[in-house]
């Protein structure tokens, strides 16, 4: 089995995987980081998305060996000494998540959104979270949600 | 008190910080000691005899520990599927319930059907098994459509099920409907088709099975909104263990939308096989398995026909349905067709005649049962249609014609011609709040205006009305539920003041925890921090029948009531002993016990810490500060309200945008808006959804469901959908402590008949639903060219 080497939330890690063994499972079961949830089986989700070398990526898509070094982050990544990111206090404060299984994937998504968009008004926030489903918020409290952690994050 | 944290306060989540930080622990986050993985080999036919199977060759694949077939089921004497509600059909005959074993023995009925179950050491494995399975089928014809299954001459589904008519039920007085239509100066019909949905909670369903074999217990973890009922339909009917040897837990649900109410085949088989391979199973679902196996919800055809007098006033409502129920009854499938649809058909009106007839069906597809709304959205999507189709026969604005019908806000307590009784509602109030919301004195204008740039816009309304809080035990057990539907409760005071309360009802999404919680900060002082809302454990919560129905806060928040009410009662006596006074002169108010009119007072907290350490204490009371309570509703509620879309139809393209949606609701008191909102938000998406882009469709030929995955079958995202515009009127409900209806099913409900009803405005031709792009400009272009 091949051996896989990479940074997870600032921490190096390391194991054998089966070859077809997916990012999201390496990290899920080798890992134990279950907050990147698994929603589908199409890559139409989203609720699966974490950052490869700060890119979002859906992590169902991809295996975990062509990962090799690269640096990954994952919702469980993202509090620093216990402080919310600022996309994080948004979707609480806004109300952007309902049962949460879609949030982690969501609020990555998010992230990058405004990472590419510093100040994105409603219909590129809508457009930008399209590969992303949630099932419960209706997307209102999301889109309001990624707004005001826009602004806040300095856009 | 209206405090931060009370009653009426936008309190934020408390749940949200483990959901936003990756910490919800959702089931497949959860792993047993050594468990081993299932994989289900399921029918890739919809109808087919199993001639035999040959497990030999995936038995001896590397890691597999079992193979189940229906075979070993059956032979260990495990009862099938139940569905827990009996409808008598009006030839006096119970509804027929063929036999739902949880893994098909000679015959397939759907694709998806369970036909093995595959055990290894790994998932991988599992899978890799289940291929090597070798089954032989004979292929049958299969019918899919409702309609089609009771023509003559259609495949039968069940041999014991003759015409696959599973009831036909009907209510209402068909006499006086009759004599309605004989007098009316005016008739408009309907015919619809109310699509198939797939529900699609985010979190596909999974469960693990484990085993304790020094206490021959059972622990079942399964994606369950209720699962003290399971516990109960796994005890009594499947026979898998009695109850106080089966503990179920629920964790962290990823949304359910009824789809996680019911009792499934495979929480079943991993529970049974647990015991008998002495090892943990899980199971989880994949998305294209979810789409085969959950129980889908609607697929209704339906015909109605209003009769009016000369000034659109209705005289009387006919109904005839056919539900399809799937291959077999999902377990509360036969009520949702009957007693949670045509109870409603009244609508927000004065209907004086109502007579409804549904013939209840079996085909070769998935089990269908309650989704979000469960019946009452497809009688709301009946009413509100043919109101507007009305009003455009009569040439009567579709407001005017709703307002001459309309119950009158003094009216109530309000009879309806189909069983129920509302209790209070002011419905040209939401109607005309949410005219104002939408500005539809201003809607001549906007179509102008897109006119001019090719485009059509259209405004539809929809004045919905639902029966939530289910339900009142006799009321349910007289109309054929097996179960009663009261709630329980308990809250418990620790000795240092925290408080924990075990709710039986089930919070996947709803926010239970915060919302509960503020009862306890708002009616006993307890800082919200303090209150800690423990759910979904058999273990832990002494009973629940779970979270459906719009009931969480109304039945099970008006438990909590209750326990806080005996907490109170018993407070004052341990208040009375410590200030030296009488109970009677002990008045209580948020946490807060004063000798009345002096200034003596003791805080709960004091109180509890005296209860539990009862050195100074009434030598006639119990120590310990944890009540119980139990609570059965007297009624249901009527949340009800007026829902406005707004669209515009690019006529050379069908695209529809749904430009803007105002939403006017009446849920009696509200304790939490923000979380309201939410739920309105999600209803509506969920409504716009059916209306626009989902739909569940199986080949009429072979019976494979087309739109299995989210290649297929088109789920909202961000951009199909706009920002709502939302109020809430609130008149109380007078039948429950806390004067809340409930509101998590309202938007589903309302949205579909308002967009359907928006685009027919706009392009003048109706449609069924879904609307999508093509069936839109194909209906645009014959409209236009009719006029032409
Ligand atoms: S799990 Fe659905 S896109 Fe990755
Ligand atoms: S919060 Fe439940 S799917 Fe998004």
């Amino acid at each position: 089995m091949p051996n896989v080497s990479m940074t997870v939330n600032g921490k190096a890690v390391s194991a054998e995987v089966e070859p077809r063994t997916l990012l999201v499972q390496f990290l899920r079961e080798k890992l134990s980081l279950t907050g990147t949830h698994v929603g589908c089986d199409t890559s139409q989700c989203g609720a699966c998305v974490v950052h490869v070398n700060g890119k979002s990526v859906k992590a169902c898509t991809t295996l975990a060996v062509q990962h090799e070094g690269a640096d990954v982050t994952t919702i469980e990544g993202l509090a620093q000494n216990g402080e919310l990111h600022p996309m994080q206090e948004a979707f609480k404060e806004h109300h952007g998540l309902q049962c949460g299984f879609c949030t982690p994937g969501m609020v990555m998504s998010a992230i990058d959104l405004v990472k590419t968009h510093p100040n994105p008004d409603e219909k590129t926030i809508r457009e930008g979270l399209e590969g992303n489903i949630c099932r419960c918020t209706g997307y209102h409290n999301i889109v309001k949600a990624v707004k005001a952690a826009a602004d806040n994050m300095g856009g | 008190m209206t405090s931060e944290t009370g009653v009426g306060a936008s309190v934020k989540r408390k749940e949200d910080k483990r959901f936003l930080t990756g910490k919800g622990r959702y089931l497949d986050d959860i792993n047993r000691p050594g468990q081993a993985y299932g994989a289900f080999l399921r029918s890739p036919h919809a109808f087919a005899k199993i001639k035999s199977i040959d497990t030999a060759a995936a038995s001896a694949a590397p890691g597999v520990v079992a193979i189940y077939t229906g075979a070993d089921v059956a032979a260990d004497g495990v009862g099938g599927l139940i569905c827990g509600w009996a409808i008598t059909s009006k030839d006096g005959e119970p509804h027929k319930a063929p036999a739902h074993p949880a893994i098909a023995v000679d015959t397939v009925r759907h694709v998806g059907d369970q036909v093995a179950f595959v055990i290894a050491d790994t998932l991988a494995q599992a899978k890799d098994a289940a291929e090597l399975i070798e089954v032989d089928y004979e292929e049958m014809t299969p019918v899919v459509d409702g309609a089609a299954a009771v023509a003559a001459g259609a495949p039968q589904v069940h041999d014991d099920v003759p015409g696959n008519l599973c009831y036909d039920w009907e209510l209402g007085d068909q006499a006086a409907v009759d004599a309605a239509f004989a007098s009316a100066a005016h008739v408009t019909t309907l015919d619809i088709y109310n699509n198939r949905l797939v529900p699609n909670a985010m979190e596909p369903r999974a469960a693990i099975g484990d085993y304790d074999s020094g206490n021959d217990e059972i622990l079942l973890y399964t994606t369950s909104q209720n699962p003290h009922v399971a516990r109960l339909v796994l005890s009594a009917f499947v026979g898998i263990a009695p109850e106080h040897k089966l503990r179920v837990i629920a964790p962290d649900v990823g949304g359910g939308f009824g789809s996680k109410i019911f009792i499934y085949a495979e929480e079943t088989i991993c529970a049974w096989a647990a015991k008998k391979l002495d090892r943990a199973v899980k199971w989880t679902a994949e998305r294209s398995e979810s789409f085969l196996s959950d129980a889908h919800g609607r697929d209704h055809h339906t015909t109605a026909e209003l009769a009016m007098d000369a000034n659109g006033k209705f005289l009387g409502l006919r109904v005839n349905t056919i539900a399809n129920m799937g291959a077999y009854l999902s377990t509360f499938a036969t009520s949702v067709p009957s007693y949670l649809y045509a109870t409603l058909l009244a609508g927000q009106y004065t209907t004086p005649a109502i007579y409804a007839n549904v013939k209840a069906v079996f085909t070769n597809t998935a089990p269908v049962d309650a989704y979000r709304g469960a019946g009452r959205p497809e009688a709301t999507y009946v009413v509100e249609r043919i109101v507007e189709r009305a009003a455009r026969d009569l040439g009567i604005s579709p407001v005017e014609l709703r307002k001459r019908n309309f119950i009158a806000p003094d009216a109530y307590p309000y009879e309806t011609p189909v069983i129920m009784t509302y209790d209070s509602g002011n419905y040209p109030l939401n109607l005309d709040t949410a005219l104002k919301l939408i500005d539809y004195d201003g809607f001549a204008a906007r179509r102008a205006e897109s006119e001019s740039r090719g485009k059509k816009r259209g405004i539809g309304l929809s004045s919905f009305i639902e029966a939530c809080g289910i339900a009142p035990s006799a009321a349910v057990g007289s109309l054929g539920a097996g179960v009663g539907l009261w709630e329980s409760a308990q809250v418990r005071f620790n000795p240092t003041g925290g408080v924990t309360v075990f709710t039986g009802s089930h919070s996947h999404g709803q926010g239970h925890e915060t919302t509960f919680a503020q009862l306890i900060s708002e009616h006993l002082g307890v800082p919200i921090e303090n209150v800690e809302v423990s759910h979904g454990d058999t273990g832990k919560v002494p009973f629940g029948m779970g979270t459906y129905g719009s009931r969480s806060l109304a039945v099970g928040g008006s438990a909590i009531m209750r326990a806080v009410d005996k907490i109170v009662e018993k407070g004052k006596k341990v208040a009375a002993h410590l200030m030296e006074a009488s109970a009677e002169d002990i008045e209580h108010a948020n946490g807060v016990f004063k000798v009345a009119g002096t200034d003596k007072q003791v805080t709960m907290a004091e109180v509890a810490f005296a209860a539990y350490v009862p050195h100074n204490y009434p030598p006639d009371l119990e120590p310990g500060m944890d009540e119980t309570a139990f609570y059965d509703p007297t009624n249901f509620t009527f949340p009800a309200g007026t829902h406005i879309a707004e669209v515009e139809v690019d006529p050379d393209t069908g695209a529809v945008e749904v430009v803007d949606w105002a939403a006017s609701d009446d849920f009696g008191n509200v304790i939490n808006p923000m979380i309201v909102e939410g739920q309105i938000h999600g209803g509506v998406a969920q409504g716009i959804g059916q209306a626009l882009l989902e739909n569940a469709v199986y080949d009429p030929d072979t019976g494979q469901l087309l739109s299995g995955s989210y290649m297929d079958y088109t789920m909202p995202r961000a951009d199909d959908l706009p920002s709502f515009k939302i109020e809430t009127t609130n008149t109380p409900c007078p039948g429950n402590p806390l004067g809340v209806k409930g509101c998590g099913e309202a938007g589903a409900i309302a949205a579909p008949a308002a967009l359907m009803n928006a685009i027919t405005d706009a392009i003048g031709v109706e449609i069924d639903m879904p609307a999508t792009r093509e069936k839109v400009w194909r209906a645009a272009q014959s409209a236009q060219q009719a006029a032409e």
